[in-house]
């Protein structure tokens, strides 16, 4: 093992679902964290995380997310209505003679907290969700998942990535998609590592994730999974944005069968491991110039 | 009028391709792209566009560096990290806020409290929805901006144009293709909705994500039924989907094998029955029939 100083932040993200994301958060950090120290595996897909079911990591701390909603004391109020004009998400009312509200649509920003003349309205915290942290072998993992029925993950992505901040070297596995949660799951990272396979659902998804990778101006690479897959749509693609194609895994059933047994596809076929620690050698060169 | 949802939990195990051949099974259906973070249904349906409109995706905050005093109000209210002090020097002070447009979750708390009108509070554009005709009826779909909020919102727009068309058009069925997960936009795309099919393949995140869409459908009591793509992969956990189905009282559709004419059909810009008859087509086709079955007898 080397000691390993560096603190570095890899997201694994796609816009299209399905494309191997985990495959390849999971295999990478797998493969680091026999070579390095502190490497962490981070589950910023809160909606669905499913690194655990690869990495079968053995828990050792758990915590609760909660979120701050008003709760109002009628009793208090004088009903000057700030509350609810200074809400924005139409989650707090004021209907002249009681104030109501509507927890679903609350974002927890505080505002009619700070607003209220009278400090009629204190906060309540409710739990939307789970942290755990733990490892398997070498590998620190933790883990956020989202409670079913709440609409917003942001809050518990915050969460994972203040739970595993430090040195080492991290790996976001991202959600899907191009919306807010992904956002949050990138911003601030090294490098993005978008995983796509060459179809043309793949080719538009990833067309919208270098868009929105670009306003937020971060370095990012491409990763094909299921190569002989589709057609060249993806390569032609990254040709012309110039963005590099720093790792290729063929489309073979025997790595999807792998899989569906819920085995590391770097432990089920040793030899792939070269392959994640060249792809982690061509991501620390990019982030080095 | 009926709508029925598709979704997954986890994501590219096939939604899109069902909800493209359930479209041209479908007698007279109204089709709706409720995955707007990754819309590929236009991919294969080919849609003409007759109607264009933005979607206005909630409000953003900006700092007018000309007015900033660097009081610090903003960053002590905002809840989102989204206020940063490494602006531009504007002549009063040496350095004024900012505000990260990827962190802002346009909640105007620091456009309220500013002393100095120091922060304008826009509208962002979050994209645009379409209405457009397809071979196979009507479609409404939408392009988000890339990191637009407010998918959710958008969702609901979508479903609510998509029941005026289908009134308007005497269309009976309404077919969603919904986004992977269990957040905003998936609950924006089932409440309320009819029945809500849960496609999923045998992979323990397959399993594990079918256990939270189902969980996700019976919260909003929403009658579900499940199919699993690539079926063949692992016999045990399709038998163990079936299972556990069976056990939630969840309708057991039917099973599709793994077939690599899926992404033959993509390539060519067909739906899977209309690219082939026989294989996985066929498997398709006794879904669907099977689908409209359950339906009809859980008709109220």
């Amino acid at each position: 093992m080397t000691q390993n100083q560096e603190n570095l932040l890899i997201a694994v993200a796609s816009g299209k679902g399905g494309t191997g994301k985990t495959t390849f958060a999971t295999n990478l950090a797998w493969t680091l964290s026999g070579d390095s120290d502190r490497v962490i595996y981070m589950d910023c897909d809160v909606e669905e995380p499913n690194g655990h079911l690869f990495l079968n990591p053995e828990w050792s701390a758990a915590r609760e997310v909660k979120v701050g909603i008003p709760i109002v004391d009628q009793d208090r109020c004088i009903h000057c209505g700030k509350c609810g004009r200074i809400c924005r998400f139409n989650a707090i009312a004021d209907l002249g003679t009681r104030v109501m509200t509507f927890h679903d649509l609350c974002h927890s920003c505080g505002g009619c907290m700070l607003v209220c003349p009278v400090q009629a309205i204190t906060e309540q915290w409710n739990p939307i969700g789970m942290i755990r942290r733990g490892h398997s072998g070498a590998l620190s993992v933790i883990q956020g998942e989202l409670n079913i029925g709440h609409p917003t993950s942001p809050p518990v992505i915050r969460e994972v990535k203040a739970e595993a901040s430090g040195t080492g070297i991290r790996i976001i596995d991202c959600p899907p998609g191009t919306s807010c949660p992904v956002m949050e799951s990138v911003k601030g990272s090294d490098f993005v590592l978008l995983v796509t396979e060459s179809t043309p659902f793949g080719l538009f998804d990833l067309r919208m994730m270098v868009e929105m990778l670009g306003l937020l101006k971060l370095k990012l690479g491409v990763a094909i999974n299921r190569k002989g897959l589709g057609d060249r749509s993806v390569y032609q693609f990254c040709e012309q944005r110039q963005i590099p194609v720093l790792m290729e895994l063929e489309d073979d059933r025997k790595i999807a069968e792998a899989y569906s047994r819920g085995e590391l596809a770097v432990v089920s076929f040793p030899h792939l491991k070269e392959r994640f620690r060249k792809l982690m050698q061509a991501v620390l060169k990019r982030i080095r110039t | 009028m009926k709508e029925i949802v598709i979704i997954s939990g986890k994501g590219g195990t096939g939604k899109t391709s069902l909800v493209a051949s359930f479209a041209a099974l479908a007698e007279a259906p109204v089709i709706v792209d409720c995955d707007v973070d990754a819309s590929d249904l236009h991919l294969i349906m080919d849609p003409v566009t007759l109607k264009s409109e933005e979607f206005k995706g909630g409000k953003l905050a900006r700092v007018r560096t000309g007015h900033c005093t660097a009081c610090g109000k903003c960053e002590e209210v905002c809840r989102y990290d989204a206020v940063f002090f490494d602006g531009p020097g504007n002549g009063r002070v040496s350095r004024t806020f900012r505000i990260d447009p990827a962190a802002c979750e346009g909640c105007g708390v620091c456009h309220w409290f500013c002393d100095y009108q120091a922060i304008a509070f826009e509208e962002r554009i979050g994209g645009r929805w379409f209405i457009s005709d397809t071979r196979h009826g009507p479609m409404l779909h939408a392009l988000m901006s890339p990191g637009a909020e407010n998918s959710g919102k958008l969702v609901s727009l979508l479903r609510m144009k998509a029941k005026e068309l289908a009134k308007a058009k005497n269309r009976e069925v309404i077919l969603i293709d919904g986004s992977p997960g269990i957040g905003c936009p998936v609950i924006a795309s089932i409440t309320g909705a009819d029945h809500v099919v849960i496609v999923t393949e045998p992979t323990p995140s397959g399993v594990h994500d079918f256990r939270r869409a189902a969980d996700l459908a019976a919260f909003f009591h929403i009658t579900a039924c499940t199919v699993v793509n690539k079926w063949d992969l692992n016999r045990e956990l399709t038998e163990l989907i079936k299972e556990e189905a069976d056990h939630r009282g969840i309708v057991f559709a039917g099973t599709i094998a793994y077939d690599n004419i899926v992404t033959e059909a993509q390539l060519s810009k067909k739906s899977i029955v209309e690219y082939t008859q026989g294989g996985i087509a066929r498997q398709v086709r006794d879904i669907w029939t099977r689908l409209g079955q359950t339906m009809t007898r859980n008709q109220p």
